[in-house]
């Protein structure tokens, strides 16, 4: 076999598929990640993949798919990256088809569902466990190139440096944490490490591994960071013990409305002020008009089929009566907007590259495809088919590049304590100014709050990473003086083209951070 | 409300396990195992380490023995434990600290049971159920924890392989299935007692029963009767 020269950082939905893609080409890798497949992120997600593969007779095309992506994306995302995305949709489908992910069926035709910000059925999905469903799929299929050596699994491993030479990654260095044991891997590296949800314990969906350390690590090193001010919130989550659940969107593709009391009525508020979509408009439409409410919302099930209960939203339904005591079928659910996803992350151009040579990143971690806002069932299709490209990327790249041999460092002694605990204080600095709405008075406030905290802290290098991560949040959701997608400006409500209508980017040098507007890439011609 | 939790700790696999008892104060309405180990933690220096993900059962980390059973922390609440609160690493894998264990016997029996598909799927609408069934193991460990007849190391791969290799044996084509049945012979069906505790305990409430059935029957049964 040829020499291992391709670390993936990270083993979700988007790492897997990164491995997988370079195993097909004879390319083996190593996958480095905190836990095992079955504990990523991923296996959270619910409501299904978009893909326009038209079986339901409502004439859809990719060509909608795209056009949907990128006016969800209030028009941020790169046009030519969308384009390829939406245009092998239907073929990461039919792959997943081919590993057998049992998509609910018709027949022997898929079912496609209704989802946010898209007027056609365009989503496959497995009851609501579609993550879970997919990634069962996906690990068995890295097991057949484990068994072949192509893929080699570094569990319970955790990223601490990136080697950088000349602009040039080169490698990683990592910890085992059950041994203590550090290695340093030469190779290209592929970045899959997901959304930075930690950061904001108690506000999100996500889990409690997605640190974001990985990325502000790499910020810290010299690699460009981009929108970071697009944080998507779900419009329907419930505070449970830690955290918030997801009430997947498809509650609502199923029929599920949401509502105020006003004169001790139901008002179907999303339904009045949008007749077309109503209660599917994207998220950042539904989570603005439920927070500037400012009163309890209910999402209201009770109206779906209880056919529909059984074959397709059980498992939801199971999980309301479990972790909220309410069943939906029966009872309304209070629901508020939770954290959910991050649009912004690794800036990385259309083929995955980041600003360095022999770095790629892919999935939630990277900046790319969702624009301002991403569309409900483009997150696990963006990760699956992002992993694809940056495989391919760095299957060429590597070609060319000769590694030195992997060198370990023992220590045999465990070092489980990587910071599950988040900074309470940076949380609570983030909470206020990060929040639906903002404005430049509590942004700046944050920064001087966050900029005082730092300056009274031993800056460990965690904690400096995240201040410096952090803080580029904060200066690019001051930046923007403008209210497009997710980010909603008090003081700037309009949308403002001519001088946002492009993407932020951040770079670090030392403790100084640099920001600039770079124009979006216009779809070219065929 | 005041709460009180006993854990066994250690710093290492090669430290002598110790019981150490907590006491937390909160005014949460709903406080779980993971909840509980959190608001610990806050507080001490010498942290607790336990894994932990997803915190909502869809992930397996948080795996541990709570009063004498296997269960996950998320989904174990306070309110609906009787008499003194005692928190255990599971017992059937190598202890690393406290209640962080390494399962890494999971996925080896997993590739030594061949849980792979070689061809494309082959499945049609009408096993989409069981299909869907087997696709959500959290490989937890909470089944090999309680099965009389699993230890690590051991012939028998327990529920964590059977559940995997159910979809597997569902979607291959009959020509590919030799390997994969033979093993599963071996691997699950030989060693497999029908204790079926690992069906009352399975965080997922995957219905074991009816997946051990359906794939004793695709790698005997029908085997047999086509010969």
């Amino acid at each position: 076999m040829t020499k291992r020269k391709v670390n993936i950082i990270g083993a979700g939905l988007a790492g897997l598929s990164a491995s997988i893609h370079l195993a097909q080409q004879n390319v083996p890798s190593r996958l480095i990640s905190l836990q095992p497949s079955e504990r990523a992120q991923s296996v959270m997600a619910e409501g299904g993949i978009n893909a326009a593969i038209n079986t339901m007779g409502e004439n859809d095309e990719p060509l909608n798919h795209y056009n949907d992506t990128l006016k969800g994306g209030a028009f941020l995302a790169d046009e030519n990256a969308v384009w390829s995305l939406t245009q092998n949709a239907p073929h990461i489908v039919e792959w997943l088809c081919s590993l057998g992910v049992p998509f609910n069926m018709k027949g022997n035709t898929l079912v496609l569902r209704n989802f946010g910000g898209q007027k056609k059925k365009r989503t496959a999905y497995s009851k609501s466990s579609t993550g879970k469903i997919l990634m069962s799929a996906l690990i068995d299929e890295a097991r057949k190139y484990e068994a072949q050596g192509l893929i080699k699994r570094y569990p319970h491993h955790q990223l601490t440096e990136f080697i950088i030479n000349d602009e040039v990654c080169e490698g990683v260095k990592i910890t085992d944490l059950y041994t203590g044991n550090t290695g340093k891997l030469y190779g290209a590296v592929i970045v899959c490490t997901g959304g930075m949800n930690s950061l904001f314990p108690e506000m999100t969906t996500g889990t409690a591994v997605n640190t974001g350390d990985v990325t502000a690590q790499a910020f810290s090193q010299g690699v460009a960071l981009a929108n970071l001010e697009f944080i998507q919130y779900h419009p329907t989550t419930a505070a449970i013990p830690g955290k918030r659940m997801l009430i997947s969107e498809a509650a609502r593709g199923e029929g599920g409305r949401l509502f105020i009391y006003k004169d001790n009525k139901p008002f179907y508020f999303m339904e009045e002020k949008y007749p077309e979509l109503g209660n599917l408009m994207p998220r950042d439409v539904v989570s603005r008009e439920m927070a500037a409410l400012g009163e309890q919302v209910y999402l209201d099930m009770t109206g779906i089929d209880s056919e529909v209960w059984k074959s397709r939203l059980f498992d939801l339904q199971e999980e309301c009566i479990r972790l909220l005591g309410k069943d939906p079928q029966k009872e309304y659910i209070k629901v508020s907007p939770g954290i959910h996803y991050f649009m912004g992350g690794i800036d990385v151009d259309e083929q995955h590259r980041t600003n360095l040579s022999g770095l790629y990143a892919a999935g939630e971690c990277a900046c790319q495809y969702h624009g301002a806002n991403r569309l409900g069932g483009n997150s696990m299709l963006g990760a699956i088919y992002g992993g694809s490209v940056a495989a391919n990327m760095a299957a060429d790249y590597v070609k060319t590049v000769d590694y030195k041999d992997s060198e370990w460092t023992e220590n045999n002694s465990c070092n489980l304590l990587y910071d599950y605990a988040v900074n309470d204080e940076i949380a609570e600095i983030m909470k206020n100014a990060l929040g639906i709405f903002r404005d430049k008075q509590t942004l700046e406030k944050a920064v001087s709050d966050l900029e005082a905290k730092a300056g009274a802290k031993m800056m460990t290098d965690v904690f400096a990473n995240r201040y410096l991560l952090v803080k580029a949040m904060l200066l690019s959701a001051l930046n923007r003086e403008e209210s497009r997608g997710a980010h909603t400006r008090t003081d700037f409500p309009e949308k403002d083209d001519e001088h946002f209508r492009k993407t932020t980017v951040v770079k670090c040098s030392g403790f100084d951070i640099t920001l600039s507007m770079r124009d979006i890439a216009e779809r070219r011609a065929d | 409300m005041k709460y009180a939790l006993k854990i066994l700790r250690r710093k290492s696999a090669a430290d002598t396990p110790v019981w150490k008892s907590y006491e937390f104060e909160t005014e949460l309405e709903s406080v779980t195992v993971a909840t509980a180990l959190s608001l610990i933690n806050k507080s001490l220096s010498d942290k607790i380490m336990w894994d932990c993900s997803c915190l909502q059962k869809k992930c397996g980390a948080c795996a541990m023995v709570i009063n004498g059973r296997p269960a996950l922390a998320c989904d174990t609440r306070l309110s609906e434990l009787k008499g003194e609160i005692t928190v255990e690493p599971l017992r059937k894998f190598p202890v690393i600290q406290d209640l962080v264990v390494d399962r890494t016997i999971l996925y080896q029996n997993l590739e030594a049971i061949n849980a792979w598909l070689n061809g494309n799927a082959n499945a049609s609408e009408k096993q989409n159920e069981m299909l869907y069934e087997a696709s959500r193991c959290l490989q937890c460990g909470c089944c090999l924890e309680i099965c009389p007849n699993f230890y690590s190391g051991g012939n028998f791969f327990g529920m964590s392989s059977m559940v995997p290799v159910a979809r597997l044996l569902e979607e291959l084509p009959r020509e590919e299935e030799k390997e994969l049945r033979r093993k599963y012979q071996k691997h699950i069906y030989s060693g497999c007692g029908k204790s079926l505790a690992c069906r009352d305990i399975c965080p997922a409430k995957i219905d074991m029963e009816k997946l051990l059935v359906n794939s004793n029957a695709i790698t005997l049964w029908k085997y047999l009767l086509r010969k």
